[in-house]
């Protein structure tokens, strides 16, 4: 099993790339890696309470831990409760998952 | 041990929040204790070029002091100082032949000059690695 920690930094409105990254992230879990997908920028937009996180859900249905950049919820003015289970990080999130030999990619 | 972590750059400066996160995390790894390697790549070189300048903003109404425009070229000499106050160091290379296309040669001192092979020894010598690349 390996580690993974995907990073979408865009919303899927933005790029059809994005839920194709979501689904890497799905397809992942899905062969029993352990997989986190953090959303940072303004890949945070689908956590927002009405926005469409249909795709979200279904990647963490399939064990994807999800997670969003605390910062980048504030700037944008986005709180809780967050669609599909998000919970807030902050960046060092991403160094500690670095430090922990996961393997990181951003999109 | 110290660790060290690596991020490849690739964007332009005053163009995409991708910028502001990657310095972000440059400066998560260096207040957790890491040695930071950057290597800049393609627009990235501009990054640290001395030669930016805070302006006036005639909208605002406000003078150059006033507004208080931050340049990346401030906040990598801010993080090398903050990674030297800890005893730690960030290694921040420029692409030479990206410098040369973009007559970008003059950067803050800290910074260095290297080729892509640099980026190799950087990712054989780090605990991790991220590319942030450009779309």
């Amino acid at each position: 099993m390996n580690r993974y920690l995907l990073i979408e930094s865009r919303e899927p409105a933005e790029s059809a790339s994005v839920v194709e990254h979501y689904e890497l992230a799905g397809e992942l879990a899905k062969r029993g890696n352990d997989v986190s997908l953090f959303l940072v920028q303004n890949g945070v937009l689908p956590v927002r309470q009405g926005a469409l996180a249909d795709a979200l859900a279904k990647a963490t249905a399939r064990g994807v831990k999800l997670f969003a950049d605390e910062f980048s919820l504030r700037e944008r003015g986005i709180e809780a409760p967050f669609a599909a289970g998000a919970k807030p990080e902050p960046i060092d999130f991403v160094v500690e998952r670095m430090l922990d030999g996961t393997k990181v990619i951003w999109h | 041990m110290t660790q060290t972590l690596t991020f490849l750059l690739m964007d332009p400066p005053y163009e995409n929040a991708r910028t502001t996160t990657a310095l972000r995390l440059v400066d998560a790894a260096i207040r957790k204790g890491c040695n930071v390697n950057v290597f800049a790549y393609e627009g990235a070189v501009y990054l640290p070029f001395a030669k930016q300048q805070p302006h006036a903003n005639a909208v605002h109404g406000s003078d150059a002091a006033q507004e208080d425009h931050p340049n990346p070229k401030d906040w990598i000499a801010a993080l090398t100082a903050a990674a030297q106050s800890k005893g730690l160091k960030l290694d921040w290379v420029n692409c030479g032949l990206c410098v040369d296309e973009r007559g970008a040669a003059e950067c803050i001192p800290s910074v260095r000059r290297g080729s892509p092979a640099d980026f190799l020894k950087f990712v054989d010598a780090s605990a991790n690695t991220l590319v942030i690349p450009t779309r």
